[in-house]
């Protein structure tokens, strides 16, 4: 049935087999690929003698480098932690101000913070801090909490913003339209008299009497939180309302959203997530950012 | 299509889909309150439709008797159809995706369209509908051919096209409506492949039927491949998929395996799935249609042997690979590493294998685009397992894991190879079971596989680069022993790469676009084959053959 023949391309004998008209070459394997063979076979051998290998029971052959991946990763973590030690000591059992003071560990905080900033808090404060739209600013200098210094942006991190950890900061804002406390028409006057306070130029005749009836309203409502003259406190995380730094926007329509529906913005705790260490390089980047100075 | 089939045929068919969309009302009534009902719906009105279809038809006359002995290239002609527009789906989702990694906004605020639901989409459209209906069509024609019988019956291949397709179809409206069971590549829920497993039986059972009544003394190379494609993907996907629904009504259910053991098992199946799926079929493809084109005899018969069996043994050990530095024990690691260096041997050993048959052939490289998508495939392949054999290297995985190299290096593989080769095997399949002289356009060819390669060199040296700046920015430190970059840094720095492998994903999906126009009027208008029917276009029991002459 079958006949070998000479393929006339290549004079080498075919197998005789055929398969609708597609024949094989009796070829050997060419020596290359035994070579080939021999080589990853050896290899593999001498690697299953060296590492850990081929299951016994309960237990598996260990291999002759005594290579343990677990604890090939914990040598790598202790090791990295004992050069970083230099910088991390350091840092952990200085005041604020001493590191301020030294200048090769506020190098470390230079070359350390942006990445840990990157990594943690630049999804929501931006990538260059600069805030955006619900998620305040860290360089402008304006602060809801504290002054802004190391030690206040590192309690701010350590117990979050409306968290639950036990310590945390609270910052509600009531909703005072939605809850009922302030006819709406009330929302909108209170709201025309904060608006006016930062823009001096809406204090137009035609507005003056709103703007008064608002007054009278904020005197009322808000000033216990906010202040008689608005300032906010920065003990309690209330802002000021003068000025031309908003978090919600400071457009009228924005600050009757703001009325309306109340605000309380969640800033996460940091206390477990991050160690005390990274907590203070990042406390010191961020105040490094120029948000001191308004 | 019903024209092929006896009028006792058809009612077996009518039948089977009457079964069948008993079970899926079984499923709908108790299941209509969640996805799993949708499901059972959408089979009741499929099977309506197909039966619709029968019913009109049941007074069309039955076949010859000399067709009725004839080979059986009606599914293939369908499955030629499904290939294509599964192409188109898959790629066209996977530029979308593309472009949604660089322009997260084209998710236009729809759950359906969320990357998460949409990546698995791509990637079952492409692997499944193209890569799956490729394989089914392809093996029809060549299992027939080598073996000189016609298929088995003439109702099980429609059973196992079709009862694929479904499958296919039922994943990827599952993962609009946020179906999954989180196992890559095996994503569709218990009911989808319980389904799968019956489709995949049978579709063995035909295999062996066909093979058994074969004319020819010996089994083609080709057949043992696609045979070791049905049968381990069978036990690939059994195992992988054992699952708790959690009633019998719900969609939802849990895999029976804990915790490392669940991820040594779903690597298991996603490195064979690459080996017997992406792999040993298409090499199958590869064995008949590359020295049909090329008119030349294998190169070795007994290389062959020794990559057959090479590929089939090591691959099953090489899973861990995908777990290196994991919670999986460390001897695992270093089995899964070894087998994948020994593998490289078979991989290329195929490849080689490919080039040399082209011994004597290679000027017709220069005309033939179809010849050529087979040779370009067959050093994507060479070239992607080499790679796959120096990335299940430890050390250097600890580069290339979770980064885009990986990406990269899948669509070598799935681009350069996988779907290189269908192109070159499709446009021979075409002209001769439609029985044209040519491709209607060789221009047509020729375009598309220069728009084939340009978008997969630019895909994979998009994602090379973006992939090792990836796993360097990763490992960076800087002289403080502090990671030198942020996770969002390495997002700015692939940001470039991901636009340019968008725009590598689109010139692919362009050509498979002009290689489907092409097919279709190579079937409406290329003139019929003048030749009288080849002695090889028949069965071996109708034909005075020439062996026998001699
Ligand atoms: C219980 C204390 C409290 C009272 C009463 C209160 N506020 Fe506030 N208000 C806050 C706090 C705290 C915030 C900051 C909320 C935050 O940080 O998410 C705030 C925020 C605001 C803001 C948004 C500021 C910005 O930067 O966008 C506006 C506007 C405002 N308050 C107006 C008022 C007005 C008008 C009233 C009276 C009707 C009032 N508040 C009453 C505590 C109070
Ligand atoms: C999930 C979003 C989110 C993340 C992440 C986040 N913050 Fe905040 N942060 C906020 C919000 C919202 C506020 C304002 C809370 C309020 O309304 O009172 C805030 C407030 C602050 C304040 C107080 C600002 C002031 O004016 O007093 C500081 C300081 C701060 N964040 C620092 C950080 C640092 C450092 C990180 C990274 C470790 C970080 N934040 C991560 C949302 C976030
Ligand atoms: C038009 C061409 C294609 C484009 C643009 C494309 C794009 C993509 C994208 C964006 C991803 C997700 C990557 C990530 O998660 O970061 C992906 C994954 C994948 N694609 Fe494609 N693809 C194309 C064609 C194909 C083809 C033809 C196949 C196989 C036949 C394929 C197989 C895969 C596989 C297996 C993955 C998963 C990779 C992994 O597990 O990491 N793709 N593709």
């Amino acid at each position: 049935m079958s006949k070998t023949e000479v393929d006339p391309a290549t004079g080498e004998q075919t197998t005789g087999h055929e398969w609708n008209g597609i024949k094989e070459l009796d070829n050997p394997v060419p020596r290359g690929v035994l070579i080939f063979v021999v080589v990853t076979h050896v290899f593999a051998i001498l690697w299953w003698f060296l590492m850990p290998a081929f299951p016994l029971g309960w237990t598996y052959t260990r291999g002759l480098l005594g290579i343990d991946q677990r604890a090939t990763v914990e040598q790598a973590i202790s090791a990295n932690q004992a050069e970083r030690a230099s910088w991390t000591s350091a840092i952990e059992t200085s005041s604020f101000d001493q590191i301020q003071a030294d200048e090769s560990l506020m190098a470390v905080v230079k070359d350390t913070g942006p990445q840990l900033f990157g990594d943690n808090c630049g999804a929501c404060h931006g990538f260059d801090a600069s805030g955006r739209s619900n998620y305040p600013d860290l360089t402008d200098g304006d602060w809801l909490w504290g002054d802004g210094s190391a030690e206040a942006v590192a309690e701010t991190m350590r117990v979050g913003i409306n968290t639950s950890h036990p310590e945390s900061r609270f910052a509600q804002m009531p909703a005072f339209g939605r809850d009922g406390m302030l006819a709406s028409a009330d929302v909108r006057t209170v709201a025309r008299y904060v608006y006016s306070l930062s823009h001096p130029e809406f204090s137009t005749e035609e507005n003056l009497e709103s703007i008064a009836q608002g007054e009278s309203l904020f005197a009322e409502n808000c000033s216990g939180c906010h202040g008689a003259a608005a300032l906010g406190d920065a003990e309690t995380g209330t802002p000021n309302l003068t000025d031309a730094y908003w978090l919600y926007g400071g457009e009228l329509d924005q600050i009757i959203e703001s009325v309306h529906g109340g605000r309380a913005g969640h800033m996460p705790t940091w206390d477990e997530r991050l160690t005390p260490v990274e907590r203070k390089v990042l406390a010191l980047y961020v105040h490094s950012l120029g948000g001191t100075t308004p | 299509m019903a024209g092929s089939l006896t009028g006792e045929e058809r009612r077996t068919c009518l039948l089977i889909l009457g079964v069948l969309a008993l079970c899926a009302l079984g499923i709908a009534v108790p299941g209509r309150w969640d996805p799993i009902g949708v499901h059972g719906l959408m089979v009741v009105l499929l099977c309506a439709g197909a039966a619709g279809y029968l019913l009109l038809r049941l007074n069309v006359p039955e076949p010859s008797p000399e067709e009725l002995s004839g080979y059986y290239d009606a599914p293939i002609k369908v499955g030629v159809g499904l290939t294509m527009a599964w192409a188109i789906f898959g790629m066209f989702v996977g530029v979308w995706v593309a472009a949604q990694l660089a322009w997260p906004d084209l998710t236009f605020h729809q759950a359906w369209s969320s990357f998460g639901r949409l990546r698995p989409a791509h990637t079952t459209g492409v692997i499944f509908g193209f890569g799956g209906n490729a394989l089914i069509t392809t093996s029809y024609h060549v299992v027939q051919r080598t073996s000189r019988a016609p298929l088995a019956d003439r109702v099980s291949p429609w059973f196992v096209l079709f009862g694929f397709n479904l499958f296919c179809l039922l994943a990827v409206t599952g993962y609009a409506m946020g179906l999954t069971q989180s196992k890559e590549y095996a994503e569709p829920e218990w009911y989808a492949d319980i389904w799968l497993v019956i489709v995949w039986v049978t579709y063995f059972v035909l295999f062996l039927r066909t093979l058994a009544r074969r004319k020819e003394p010996h089994i083609y190379v080709a057949n043992w491949y696609y045979l070791a494609f049905i049968v381990v993907v069978a036990i690939l996907h059994i195992v992988n998929n054992l699952a708790v629904p959690i009633t019998l009504a719900s969609a939802k259910s849990y895999t029976v395996w804990p915790g490392v053991q669940d991820a040594m098992v779903q690597w298991w199946y996603g490195h064979n799935a690459v080996a017997f799926f992406l792999t040993a079929g298409f090499l199958a493809m590869m064995y008949y249609y590359l020295p049909k084109r090329a008119d030349r005899p294998i190169f070795s018969y007994r290389l062959s042997i020794l990559s057959f069996w090479g590929i089939t043994f090591f691959y099953m050990w090489a899973g861990s690979h995908h777990l290196h530095y994991t919670a999986l024990p460390h001897w695992v690691q270093t089995l899964g590493m070894s087998f994948s260096v020994m593998l490289l041997v078979p991989s290329w050993a195929s490849a080689g294998n490919a080039l040399m048959t082209m011994r004597g052939a290679w000027h017709k490289l220069r005309d033939d685009a179809t010849l050529r998508f087979m040779v370009v495939a067959a050093v994507f392949y060479g070239l992607s397992t080499f790679e796959g054999s120096f990335m299940a290297i430890r050390a250097v995985n600890s580069l290339s894991h979770y980064t885009d190299w990986t990406v990269g290096h899948v669509h070598a593989g799935a681009l350069g190879w996988v779907a290189l080769i269908t192109f070159g095997s499709l446009y021979t399949l075409v002209p001769s079971v439609w029985k044209r002289q040519s491709m209607y356009s060789n221009a047509l060819v020729e375009l598309h596989f220069w728009l084939a390669l340009s978008g997969t060199l630019i895909y994979i040296f998009a994602m090379w680069n973006s992939g090792v700046i990836q796993g360097l920015m990763w490992r960076t430190y800087t002289e403080n022993n502090a990671l030198a970059y942020s996770f969002v840094d390495s997002l700015v720095a692939m940001y470039p790469y991901y636009i340019a492998r968008t725009v590598g994903g689109f010139l692919f999906l362009l050509g498979a676009i002009v290689g489907s126009i092409n097919i279709w009027l190579t079937v409406r208008r290329s003139p019929a084959s003048q030749a009288a029917p080849g002695v090889y276009d028949r069965p071996h029991d109708l034909d005075p053959t020439p062996n026998a002459a001699e």
